[in-house]
């Protein structure tokens, strides 16, 4: 039952994570509440399955996440700075995309990506280095 | 830099590179390396000697803090110049002297001999520089090298607690001095000693002439050894008989008479100045040579009359700094001969005392002990080292025909001048100055008695000693047979340094006494006729003697049976009692418990935001722009505040846990009430970890102990909250009334238009945190990552049992 239904919600919870993650900029939402939400949707699979199996399932070593998301928030950065602008000079635009049509796209995007995997990160890390100590 | 600046950097240089020589010559004593340098400065030196008689002054100036004042200035004058040489001439003499006192397989000459060159720099550091801090740095250089040198023989207790006293007294009274010479550049905004004499007029009408004063005055007091301070030097005699030959007794010592001398055209001729160094010295001439005729070490003997010889010189100091007041002219020179009496007995001091110090460490170097109570009939054992002693001790006693008993004559005219001054109330107290003067030279000659015949006359009695006695070898009696015969050469031709040395140095202590071309009249005779001062003498002598021959009644007397200066006690006790205060004192604020640490921050806080609500009036309530309450939100703050309130009151700790869940879902409450719903998201998401994270964590934990507080303990506890809470509502809502009487705008009005048109995002919110203010953002991420692998570190690599970290 815990089983079946976790399965659905799961899903549910990954999806409502990434709209919040890319609503971010025009409505409420952002990378901090996306990175919590799709925390928790994972958090859900590990408290309705063993330890073991998800591991299997996500074989992320969640430390790494932490560094990819800060250097992806850094390059962004950075990259604004070698194209001669200040630390975190942010560019917008929008863009004709086939399938999508008209898309606004900005830089903000990757930088909230960073964050976004930096929370993810520490939020499962955090949780399972508690959870899985036993002493 | 000039050769005067490199004489004065030249033994600091040398001492570098004597643990070389000593480790690599080994077959040569150390100390033959060390005497040539004193020995060419002490030439160098010499040649100034015909520049500075002709009342010309050498002024260099090499650029060190340029921007703070603080130049490496020398400014060698007569006054310096006479110290200079009295440091370089003894200081060869001293090295001479421990070329054979220190054997070169026992010792360790490397430290000794850095140390001894480190002292010899510093000492001409503090003679020659103009600057301030220049001087104080030196002056400081001193007491450091000082210290170094009386627990040369660190093992031994009483020489550390000797370099100990000395280095607690001295640097205490070296702060103090900078404190003064920070007021006097506070006065006259220059550090230079010539410029500050230049506009001493100005100083003697600030208000921080008396403070400066007094501060520079504690320096030259607790340096020369001056009552109360005093104390420390009969402990320092635990160095080395060279050190205490040399620092000791005619150089270190001295540099507080230095200061003040150099020091008089600044603050003399006011009454203050004339009634502190004049008291000071005349009592501690008394106290000093009082206190000597207690003593049963030769050392102590001898460091008793230093503190003494000291106080003399100061009190005539002091004296003369009455010349100032009246200016010079022919009436007035019986003013400046108490400065005259002063120089002149600074010099015969160094060499009396000098010799006097090195014969009692051959004695001891020979014998064994420097006990009175054991020695005895060395005279026909050490001929020389009894001649030269007993020279050294008529000049002390001032006896004719040594130098000793020409200054003693002129300070007697200098004291009985005093009495007939009618300037600083001194027609009230002015006999007292010769009164005192008289007992301490009685006293004077009663313990140079003792300590002559107790030492070489009476039964030589074998068995008291450890050694075969017998004299020193030539090279130890060098320099005490040098220094003696200067006794000798200063009594019978004393006016051979009258205007080479002494007249500069005077000029130098009373400027501008003199008219352009004109020099003091300095003229000692060696017989001045019978007059009062020769009756004084001879009242000496009569009474001195008496008190001899009568030792045996009144040496059983208690007060003759204690050796330690009482004032040992007062220091004793107050070391003792601030290390037990101090110790109570953090015992009872640093209790070890977070609650009272907490406690005291909080408190403090609590008293400064009050204190300035109330210091500056700012507590007003403007209900102006207040917005309406609407009915859910008067439900939701009861909600919150009841069960805020529940908390303390809860003893288990789930449902405490829980409890503050619920406060945390309140909040996200009002977030959404005030239309935030990112931080009701967050808030919501947040608190729903935390919760969890918590229940976690205290899972694992023992059940609440009931802690037993005392009813008072909560009751301040309970205080000190609502103070808080007090404090910040009334600091908010006068914050919220400030901020709408100034009309100051919010700047989130700026981001309201621009967050759409600069940064293509519609959620405002969204956009400062990505892109106004990306930065934040960045960092707060970071802390996140930190806290997280924090996390892991605790967990992970937990030390399995009692590891070290």
């Amino acid at each position: 039952m815990l089983h079946t239904i976790t399965r659905i919600v799961t899903f549910i919870i990954l999806l409502f994570s990434i709209y919040l993650f890319f609503a971010g900029h025009n409505n409420p939402g952002g990378g901090f509440i996306g990175g919590l939400m799709t925390a928790s949707a994972l958090l859900l699979m590990y408290l309705t399955f063993d330890m073991t199996t998800i591991k299997k399932a996500l074989p992320f070593n969640f430390t790494h996440i932490i560094a990819s998301g800060l250097l992806i928030a850094i390059l962004t950065g950075v990259t604004s700075m070698l194209l001669g602008y200040p630390f975190l000079h942010q560019f917008d635009d929008y863009f004709n995309l086939p399938l999508f049509g008209e898309v606004h796209l900005a830089t903000a995007l990757p930088f909230d990506l960073g964050i976004y995997l930096v929370v993810v990160g520490i939020a499962l890390l955090i949780i399972l280095t508690i959870g899985e100590d036993d002493k | 830099m000039t050769s005067l600046h490199w004489a004065i950097l030249a033994p600091f240089l040398l001492a570098i590179l004597i643990p070389f020589f000593y480790k690599y010559v080994r077959q040569i004593h150390t100390g033959w390396f060390v005497l040539v340098l004193p020995l060419s400065l002490f030439v160098f030196f010499l040649q100034f000697l015909p520049i500075t008689s002709n009342g010309g002054v050498i002024h260099e100036t090499v650029p060190w803090v340029p921007s703070l004042g603080i130049n490496f200035t020398v400014y060698l004058d007569g006054l310096s110049l006479l110290f200079a040489l009295l440091i370089s001439g003894i200081g060869s003499l001293v090295v001479l002297y421990s070329i054979y006192y220190l054997s070169k397989k026992t010792e360790s000459l490397n430290n000794f001999y850095v140390y001894l060159l480190m002292f010899m720099g510093a000492m001409f550091g503090v003679v020659i520089s103009d600057n301030l801090i220049v001087l104080y740095v030196f002056w400081e250089l001193t007491s450091l090298a000082s210290s170094l040198l009386i627990s040369y023989w660190f093992h031994r207790e009483k020489s550390t607690y000797g370099a100990q006293k000395s280095m607690l007294i001295t640097v205490f009274g070296g702060f103090s001095m900078l404190g003064g010479f920070s007021l006097l550049y506070v006065m006259t905004g220059t550090f230079s000693i010539r410029e500050i004499i230049e506009v001493a007029d100005v100083i003697v009408t600030s208000p921080l002439f008396l403070p400066a004063m007094i501060l520079v005055l504690l320096g030259a007091f607790t340096k020369s050894a001056q009552f109360p301070f005093h104390i420390w030097l009969p402990d320092a005699m635990e160095a080395p008989t060279p050190v205490s030959a040399y620092l000791h007794s005619a150089t270190m010592v001295k540099a507080g008479i230095y200061l003040v001398a150099r020091l008089t055209p600044v603050f003399g001729g006011v009454a203050e100045w004339f009634w502190l160094v004049a008291g000071f010295g005349i009592v501690t001439l008394c106290w000093g040579s009082i206190s000597a005729v207690r003593q049963k070490d030769l050392k102590s003997i001898l460091a008793f009359s230093t503190i003494s010889q000291l106080g003399l010189i100061m009190c005539l100091l002091g004296l003369g700094s009455a010349s100032l007041y009246y200016g010079y002219g022919t009436d007035t020179t019986m003013y400046t001969t108490a400065t005259l009496a002063a120089i002149f007995h600074l010099i015969n001091h160094a060499t009396f005392k000098g010799s006097l110090f090195m014969t009692v460490g051959i004695i001891d170097h020979e014998t064994g002990t420097r006990d009175i109570r054991k020695l005895g009939g060395l005279m026909s054992i050490m001929p020389i080292t009894f001649t030269i002693s007993l020279i050294g001790v008529a000049s002390m006693a001032g006896l004719p025909p040594f130098n000793g008993f020409l200054s003693k004559e002129m300070f007697f005219t200098g004291v009985l001048n005093a009495a007939t001054l009618d300037i600083f109330n001194m027609e009230t107290w002015g006999l007292l100055f010769p009164v005192l003067a008289w007992i301490a030279s009685v006293f004077t000659f009663l313990y140079c008695m003792i300590m002559f015949f107790q030492t070489f006359t009476g039964e030589f009695k074998e068995e008291n000693y450890d050694r075969h006695v017998h004299e020193a070898p030539i090279g130890m009696l060098i320099s005490p047979i040098i220094l003696g015969s200067l006794v000798i050469i200063f009594g019978f031709f004393p006016n051979l340094l009258s205007y080479t040395l002494i007249e500069p140095a005077m000029a130098a202590i009373l400027p501008g006494l003199l008219a352009p071309n004109e020099t003091f009249y300095v003229n000692i005779y060696m017989w001045h006729g019978f007059n009062t001062e020769l009756f004084m003498t001879i009242g000496v002598i009569v009474v001195g003697t008496l008190f001899f021959l009568s030792m045996k009644k009144w040496a059983k007397t208690a007060i003759y049976l204690r050796e330690r200066d009482p004032l040992n006690y007062v220091y004793d006790h107050s070391l003792v009692w601030l290390v037990k205060g101090s110790t109570k004192v953090t015992h009872i604020q640093m209790t070890g418990l977070l609650r009272d640490y907490f406690a005291y921050m909080i408190t403090f806080l609590v008293l400064m935001v009050g204190y300035t609500l109330y210091r500056y009036n700012a507590f007003t309530i403007d209900t102006v722009n207040v917005a309406e309450i609407s009915p859910y939100m008067w439900i939701l703050t009861f909600v919150f505040i009841a069960a805020t309130l529940s908390i303390p009151f809860i003893n288990h700790r789930i449902t405490a846990i829980i409890v503050v869940g619920i406060i945390g879902f309140l909040l996200a409450l009002f977030f959404v009430v005030f239309r935030a719903p990112d931080l009701a998201l967050t808030q919501l998401l947040i608190e729903t970890v935390m919760v969890v994270l918590l229940l976690l964590a205290f899972y694992h934990l023992p059940e609440l102990r009931k802690e037993k507080f005392t009813p008072r303990f909560k009751m301040t506890n309970a205080v000190i909250s609502v103070a808080v809470g007090v404090v910040v509502t009334l600091t908010a809502l006068s914050a919220y009334a400030l901020s709408h009487t100034n009309n100051m705008n919010p700047i989130s009005d700026f981001f309201v238009e621009n967050s759409y048109d600069l940064a293509g995002g519609k959620n405002m919110v969204n956009v400062i945190l990505v892109d106004f203010r990306g930065l934040d953002t960045l960092l707060e991420v970071l802390v996140l990552g930190i806290a997280a692998l924090g996390v892991v570190t605790l967990i992970k690599l937990r030390m399995t049992g009692r590891e070290d970290v």
